[in-house]
């Protein structure tokens, strides 16, 4: 493929177009994984055959994930990295890798990888260090990729997770076999796509005053990415089905998250999932022929590529031809929903590791992690475990759980003195469905925790009714303000004597249904409530009402 | 493939000619040091007439300057038309500045204006090829670098500008430090000053030519395996090489990380040590450079009037025997004995040390140093920078750009280490020699202890004649015995003149290395000062300008 790409740039040299190559050029699913934690299926095409046959064979998944961190600067040197820049814009001698440049460790990488370490219930190597991995590519400037080898930075841990109810619900503990910190390569630029605009040519040649015009001309390699720090995240085989694989990986960026090292974005690639699929049938011990499935940027897309390459193993399987499973690469081809070769694997690569001796050894103190363990958030799983224990059904525990920003809304909530449930409600009802039609997340939304419980406070308490409580909510979600001075604007009627009036109104109006109720069907009195908020149209005070028609319905007895 | 070269072979290799020792004829009694001039005195306005004692060219320049007694501008003047006289002999510099009049000019108007000097004002340093220079080409020798200029200055020549410093040109190189003569340069063949038939060592052997032959008043150099020391000792000039750490690398093209430090050279020990002074320090730049505190250097040399008859009394010497055995050019053998001789008349007692593990540094420096420029090579890929030849195909590319950019010495090198460092070798190889390293820095530790200095020749031989290595690369690996252990201990070293063999039309000069403990290059410096300030009847100017002056 390597070489293919680089024809192409080299027999097109005027037509590059920088913008359109650095976005990726596959199709995403189109739900943004930032407000949806569960995962989509495809409908089940595989035949009658395969079902069975699928029924004596497991298959035995693991995942690495690559997590970018968002520290300020890269791993190595002072450049920022702002995903989109114009390429080559965030670059330095030390990232492009020139002549004489040496890294110099950016030690948030460190207190990240800890951070993500601890929380995977990880061993940390309180001595640990840098190592150098050595393959040629255009977009890896040095040549070699600063990465750890035989010492990561924590090993042997465990991450829990919930699925989701749709699919049978259940909890799984998933192993951790490694977590180590590398730098990120480069982006090849492809060069189909639009031409060059003049003023973009000069730009980058303005940027790439270092470069020769050769390389402007025929390589085009953005090094906005080299050198941002990266977590490799390497699971255990211990998943068995696409959900598995898609909620283990759902549940890593929920973590990223609430630790606040990454994004956690798929489509950005700040998480990227490469994953690594066998099958055998039940009860065999030894695993089978693994195959590694890239180009997964969803979660949906983890699921239905490994179901595919399931049914595609199984069926070679259950024909007797499992010779056809070759250790390979393959890729998830969206636009087709299957997997295809990339690459096959011609021997194990020799990467050449050795330590890296530009930079020194990585040593920790108790101290130290001690500090950033005390600084460690409230992680998913144990917020999942405190709603559960709050009363939550498991539905909702794994809605609010799912954003921290979200969990975070809910908690202030109730600190506030709102109850639980109707929080609850309220969040997953009609204040996610607003998020959703407005496209905003929980922290753009103008309605504050403190008068969410407000409001909540003054239905339980019958100043507002309930619809009144649902037209304050839309107004603060997009306006603001407080439940109190809305209440003031909407001018609700809280004057006795007035409601008294009100009251007497409809009870005079209504002999008949007074004479039943006093008769003991005392079940109309909503039926008079009713009639009096409609008379006030609405802003009565439904407590004092409440209060006063009890009071006239029961008066003369 | 190395593995052959465990035992050194090489030893025997060495020519064992009779030698004769020229000009150096008996240590003057110290009684009579009070009479030699202090080196704050010995300013000359004539470098061309050196005085018989080495001494500061820098100090003298500072006082010429502050003095009003001459112009940059007229110093610079001079040393440039020594440049011009001898390059075409000698081909030092692979780029001269166009600058250095104009940076002159200008630093004459500031004193003119009074304004205030840095301690490097006016002073004409040459750096090697492989360190970065902002405004000058920067190719480490190679062909894959040609035409390279890079955006940023090295920290090294950062400082030094910073200080006053005029950087005069980029001196010649074996092609990324890897070699010992300088004839691995991929553009020229430098000759030694005092034979021009003859290398001036390597892979510094650019700055010390161009020292030597005052095409400069100092330079900069590298030291990987004994780069600084070893044409210190060819071309008869002062050599440092400064504990590993000491001095930042940003800016230095690495050939092996570990080991790499950048050095100084100067005609006489203070001019090596105040450049040192200069560059030394931790760099936010070099995580390898050390926090460590620098001491002041300069306040080492002290005035030769003011010492007594024994200055260096009760310092206790290690002379390393194996430094001394067969392969070693017996010239140089009674060169250092006298040396020794000489250090016990300053007071020093004198004793000889065993480092049994000293030939094992030969095997593990080249495992090492090979494995980690297999990797710091391979940046130059042709895609970025420097030589790129066009391919249809990335392979193709790659191997095109690699086959015609580097050298034979660099590739053997990269093979060498690319084996040593595969899958099923690593742990023979690479993971042995680094053992070896342990062992080897516990040893010099351990005599370290014992001693204030080791002292050893700083390489086997004087300097050989241009092409007689060439077709032997084992021969030439051996000629860094001396030196390489130092690097793989990380200690600072200091070569200096001690004397001559036969060869050339005045004979050749031989160094002594003084080797000592980790950040201790104050204690060098000062035991070099006031050993070349009282060596008598050596004269290390090199003929080749000594008869340009006469001319």
């Amino acid at each position: 493929m390597a070489s293919t790409i680089f024809r192409s740039l080299h027999t097109n040299p005027c037509l590059l177009h920088p913008t359109a190559l650095l976005r990726r050029k596959m199709s995403f699913s189109a739900t943004p994984d930032k407000v949806k934690p569960q995962v989509k299926v495809a409908p089940n095409i595989q035949n009658k055959t395969l079902e069975k046959a699928s029924k004596d064979y497991e298959a035995v998944i693991g995942i690495e994930t690559h997590v970018q961190l968002n520290t300020l600067t890269k791993a190595f040197c002072s450049c920022p990295y702002n995903y989109g820049s114009p390429p080559n814009t965030s670059v330095c001698p030390v990232c492009m890798g020139l002549p004489g440049a040496l890294p110099v460790l950016n030690m948030k990488v460190i207190e990240s990888a800890i951070k993500v370490g601890l929380s995977l219930n990880c061993k940390l190597s309180f001595n640990s260090k840098f190592d150098r991995k050595q393959y040629f590519y255009p977009d890896l400037p040095k040549g070699y990729q600063i990465s750890q080898f035989d010492v990561p930075i924590a090993t042997g841990g465990y991450i829990d997770v919930d699925l989701p109810l749709e699919y049978g619900g259940g909890h799984r503990k998933f192993g951790i076999t490694r977590v180590h910190m590398e730098e990120d390569a480069g982006k090849l630029l492809h060069s189909e796509g639009g031409s060059y605009s003049q003023e973009s040519y000069e730009r980058l040649r303005f940027t790439l005053s270092l470069f020769w015009i050769l390389f402007v001309y025929f390589m085009q390699v953005d090094l906005n990415r080299a050198g941002v720090p990266l977590l490799e995240i390497v699971s255990e085989p211990d998943m068995r089905t696409g959900i598995e694989a898609a909620e283990y990986a759902a549940e890593l960026q929920r973590l990223v998250r609430y630790l606040g090292v990454s994004n956690g974005n798929m489509q950005e690639g700040s998480l990227r999932c490469d994953v690594n699929i066998s099958v055998r049938p039940i009860g065999h011990i030894e695993f089978g022929t693994k195959v590694e499935i890239k180009n997964l940027n969803s979660f949906s897309s983890v699921s239905r590529a490994i179901d595919y390459e399931i049914s595609r193993q199984v069926l070679l399987h259950s024909q007797g031809e499992d010779k056809e499973i070759v250790q390979e690469t393959r890729l998830w081809e969206e636009g087709a929903q299957k997997t295809i070769t990339m690459r096959k694997k011609e021997g194990l690569a020799d990467y050449r590791y050795f330590p890296e001796p530009d930079l020194p050894g990585v040593f920790l103190t108790q101290d130290y992690v001690g500090g950033i363990r005390n600084t460690l958030p409230e992680l998913p799983e144990t917020k999942r475990r405190r709603y559960e224990k709050m009363g939550l059904s498991m539905q909702d525990v794994l809605f609010l759980a799912n954003d921290v920003n979200v969990a975070e809304f809910f908690d202030t909530t109730i600190t506030k003195g709102a109850d639980v449930k109707l929080a609850t409600n309220w969040i997953m009802g009609d204040i996610a469905a607003y998020m959703k039609n407005e496209k905003l997340t929980i922290n753009e939304i103008k309605l504050s925790p403190k008068e969410l419980a407000e409001l909540i406070a003054s239905i339980k308490d019958g100043t507002i009714s309930g619809k009144i409580g649902k037209e304050i909510l839309f107004e603060l979600l997009a306006k603001g303000g407080t439940v109190k001075g809305l209440i003031e604007e909407k001018d609700l009627i809280v004057d006795p004597a007035e409601i008294e009036k009100m009251v007497e109104k409809v009870v005079s109006d209504n002999p008949k249904q007074l004479e039943q109720y006093r008769g003991g069907k005392t079940k109309l009195q909503g039926y008079f409530a009713g009639q009096v908020m409609k008379l006030s149209k609405g802003k009565a005070n439904p407590g004092l009402l409440n209060k006063i028609l009890l009071e006239k319905l029961n008066a003369k007895s | 493939m190395l593995s052959t070269l465990q035992p050194p072979r090489s030893l025997s290799h060495f020519r064992t000619n009779p030698t004769l020792l020229l000009r150096y004829t008996s240590l003057k009694p110290l009684s009579s040091l009070s009479s030699q001039p202090v080196i704050h005195s010995t300013i000359t306005d004539q470098p061309q007439s050196p005085n018989p004692l080495p001494h500061s060219q820098i100090l003298s320049t500072r006082h010429s300057l502050l003095s009003r007694h001459l112009t940059a501008t007229q110093l610079a003047d001079s040393f440039l038309a020594r440049l011009r006289l001898t390059e075409p002999h000698l081909r030092s510099f692979l780029h001269v500045s166009d600058s250095v009049l104009a940076q002159a000019r200008e630093l004459d108007e500031k004193i003119q204006r009074n304004e205030e000097l840095g301690p490097l004002a006016g002073v004409l340093v040459a750096v090697k090829d492989n360190i970065c220079t902002a405004e000058m080409p920067s190719t480490a020798g190679s062909r894959v670098l040609e035409g390279y200029t890079p955006p940023y200055d090295a920290t090294a020549v950062r400082k030094i500008k910073e200080l006053g410093g005029i950087v005069v040109g980029k001196t010649n190189l074996d092609e990324f430090g890897m070699g010992s003569t300088t004839e691995g340069s991929a553009f020229q063949v430098t000759a030694n000053p005092w034979d021009v038939s003859r290398v001036p060592g390597g892979s510094s052997g650019g700055s010390a030519a161009a020292v030597s032959a005052r095409q400069c008043m100092v330079s900069l150099g590298s030291d990987t395996g004994g780069s600084v020391r070893q044409p210190a000792s060819f071309c008869g000039v002062v050599g440092l090489k400064p504990t590993y750490g000491r001095v930042s690398r940003f800016g230095l093209m690495a050939y092996a990380s570990s080991l790499d430090v950048i050095g100084c050279f100067g005609m006489s020990v203070a001019d090596a040590g105040i450049l040192l002074h200069a560059i030394s320090g931790h760099d936010r730049l070099d995580a390898t450079s050390s926090k460590r505190e620098v001491p002041n250097l300069e306040a080492e040399f002290v005035s030769i009037s003011s010492l007594d008859s024994k200055p260096l009394k009760g310092l206790r010497i290690g002379l390393i025997r194996e430094t001394l055995d067969d392969g070693v050019d017996t010239g140089v053998t009674s060169a250092v004995r006298n040396a020794a001789l000489h250090l016990e008349e300053l007071g020093c007692f004198v004793n000889e040390v065993s480092l049994p593990s000293f030939s094992l540094g030969l095997p593990a420096y080249y495992i090492l140093a090979s494995s980690e420029s297999s990797s710091n090579l391979s940046r130059y890929d042709g895609v970025r920078y420097g030589n790129h030849v066009a391919a249809d195909e990335l392979n193709s590319q790659y191997k095109d750009s690699r086959a015609k950019g580097f050298g034979s010495e660099v590739k053997r090198r990269i093979l060498t280490g690319t084996y040593a460092l595969s899958a099923g070798y690593y742990d023979a190889y690479y993971k042995r020699a680094q053992q070896v390293r342990t062992i080897i820095r516990k040893s010099f530790k351990a005599a370290l202890d014992e001693n204030d200095i080791l002292i050893s020749p700083a390489a086997p031989s004087a300097a050989y004649k241009i092409g007689e290595k060439n077709n032997d690369p084992l021969a030439m690996y051996a000629g860094d015995i001396m030196t390489v252990n130092v690097n793989l201990a990380g200690l600072p070293a200091l070569v200096l003149p001690c004397g001559f063999v036969e060869g050339g039309s005045a004979g050749l000069p031989v160094g002594l290395q003084m080797i000592g403990a980790a950040f201790d290059e104050g204690k060098l410096l000062k035991v070099g000062h006031i050993f070349e300030q009282t060596l008598q009847n050596c004269n290390f100017v090199p003929p080749l300008i000594a008869d340009e002056v006469t001319s």
